[in-house]
């Protein structure tokens, strides 16, 4: 395969991986985080994280993680910041969907405005950018 | 207001963490080795990066102030908000590292403080 268009697939593939493990991930962790007491000590953190759903959350934004670190090491910024911003939206549909939770039209309009601006950073950052 | 302070304590250290992952990645370079083997000598590699430890510190306390933040307030408010991290580091480009921030970048930084504020409502 051409180099370029092995990068290409490369590309789409770690862009798939970066936005559904941050969507499922946020998802999990907050699942499993509303069904437990209110975290207080260092040993509350500590049961949290080895309880099920918050231990797949994590698991999920590890590889997010490792999948974001992956495609910063060639791609640039100014294309990773946008594609973030898709995890948004992401969220805002899961918390309406999935958790019940009540969006107000002033809370769908700020995200919004969240995704269109995470998009105006990203286009004006140059390479070499270190933010 | 607790949801505020643990958005602050998110958004400054994803700052650093994100300012120390970029800097150590983009000196690695491309990775292009995914073999286990391959991702053995990574993982050799970056566990020596001063910088990619500290990044992951900064990234593990934000992690914690997120997980707490859950608790607290919806996933529809907690996600979108911890966007106001490019708002401070559009302000960290420019006047700390001395980079340049054009007219579109500093428009985006705008839209995201206004879209978190409008969160708050």
């Amino acid at each position: 395969m051409h180099p370029d268009a092995r990068l290409r697939w490369k590309t789409r593939l770690f862009t798939i991986i970066v936005v559904l493990s941050n969507a499922l991930g946020n998802f999990a962790l907050a699942w499993g985080m509303r069904h437990r007491a209110p975290t207080l000590s260092p040993l509350d953190y500590v049961a949290a994280i080895f309880s099920p759903y918050v231990l797949l959350g994590i698991t999920l934004l590890i590889l997010w993680l490792f999948s974001r670190m992956a495609l910063l090491s060639w791609a640039d910024l100014s294309y990773v910041l946008p594609v973030t911003s898709c995890g948004y939206v992401a969220s805002a549909l899961i918390g309406r969907f999935f958790l019940g939770e009540q969006i107000s039209p002033v809370r769908w309009g700020g995200t919004l405005l969240i995704v269109a601006g995470t998009v105006l950073v990203g286009r004006g950052s140059h390479t070499g950018d270190s933010l | 207001m607790r949801a505020w302070v643990l958005l602050s304590v998110i958004v400054g250290s994803t700052v650093m963490g994100d300012l120390l992952q970029s800097l150590e990645m983009k000196r690695h370079g491309e990775i292009r080795d995914f073999r286990p083997s391959g991702l053995g000598r990574l993982m050799a590699t970056l566990a020596r990066k001063t910088g990619l430890i500290l990044a992951i510190m900064f990234m593990a306390a934000s992690f914690f102030a997120f997980m707490t933040l859950l608790q607290v307030a919806d996933l529809s408010f907690a996600v979108p908000a911890s966007a106001a991290t490019l708002v401070l580091e559009t302000f960290l480009a420019r006047f700390v590292l001395k980079e340049r921030v054009d007219s579109r970048r500093w428009l985006g930084a705008c839209l995201v403080a206004c879209g978190v504020a409008l969160l708050a409502q």
